[in-house]
């Protein structure tokens, strides 16, 4: 049964991701990044991450893309024109995202003792208390300083993103 | 092996090495502003499939709570980079990066 969701959702997400950089109109992408971070949720809940997961869905597939969405609706974005690079970026291009992929594949496969694999409920140390707890006790310093940051960034956002009162 | 139907680990791996690398390909030849920006949220996905993966193997919630924190870095740079994206808009009236080049030679 793992190994039947692994594959479906992996095989979900990777397709995706594929059409998320092959199609031209930015709405397309932004539905195809949905579907690649619905289906890796599904993942994070395999690995006995429940609090993720359901951080995944609300935070990424919700808040962040519907401001992805939000701004294309708003700029009237269209898809981009086609152009073909240069010849030798076409002809180079995909061997080397090929190669990089099969480096970075092979040095995984290499580095990593092989373990027991990864079986669903056999860590349960993702929920929603276990998280809460650690992060409000060894990491409550990088949580306050979060907070800091996203305090920056709504200044930054309004101050880039309104109009030149003149 | 406990059991039959064990996925390894290795597998969850290279799914975020697939991510990883889709997302710098779309990053390198899409040249609509909004659409490169999501192959940068494709890439920190791919990284936060890999943080929770070790997390999982080492039974230690760290990678949850890291995976959390570049959720929330995440959002502020989407909040500031669409932002950015608008200013650029508004005073080029262009979303290619091809054309945003008054500082190129």
């Amino acid at each position: 049964m793992d190994l039947i969701l692994f594959l479906t959702f992996a095989f979900v997400a990777v397709a995706c991701a594929i059409n998320l950089v092959l199609q031209t109109h930015p709405i397309s992408s932004a539905l195809s990044l949905v579907g690649v971070m619905g289906s890796l949720a599904v993942l994070y809940l395999l690995l006995g991450g429940e609090f993720i997961a359901a951080a995944q869905i609300i935070v990424y597939a919700g808040a962040i893309m519907v401001l992805f969405v939000f701004v294309i609706m708003l700029l009237n974005a269209e898809g981009e024109p086609v152009a073909m690079g240069p010849k030798l970026s076409r002809t180079l291009g995909i061997p080397l995202i090929v190669a990089l992929a099969g480096l970075l594949a092979f040095i995984v496969h290499r580095v990593l003792p092989p373990g027991a694999g990864v079986a669903f409920g056999k860590f349960t140390g993702g929920t929603a208390l276990d998280v809460g707890r650690k992060l409000f006790t060894d990491y409550v310093l990088p949580f306050e300083v979060t907070s800091i940051l996203i305090l920056i960034a709504i200044l930054g956002a309004v101050v880039l993103a309104r109009k030149e009162i003149h | 092996m406990t059991s039959l139907t064990a996925v390894p680990l290795s597998w969850y791996l290279t799914l975020s090495v697939i991510l990883f690398v889709l997302g710098v390909t779309g990053f390198v030849i899409r040249r609509n502003l909004i659409t490169a920006f999501m192959c940068i949220e494709l890439m920190l996905n791919g990284v936060n499939l890999s943080f929770v993966a070790f997390s999982y193997e080492l039974k230690q919630v760290d990678g949850h709570i890291y995976s959390f924190f570049v959720m929330v870095v995440a959002a502020a740079e989407a909040a500031v980079g669409l932002a950015i994206i608008l200013a650029v808009f508004r005073s080029r009236q262009t979303l290619l990066s091809d054309e945003v080049n008054s500082m190129k030679l």
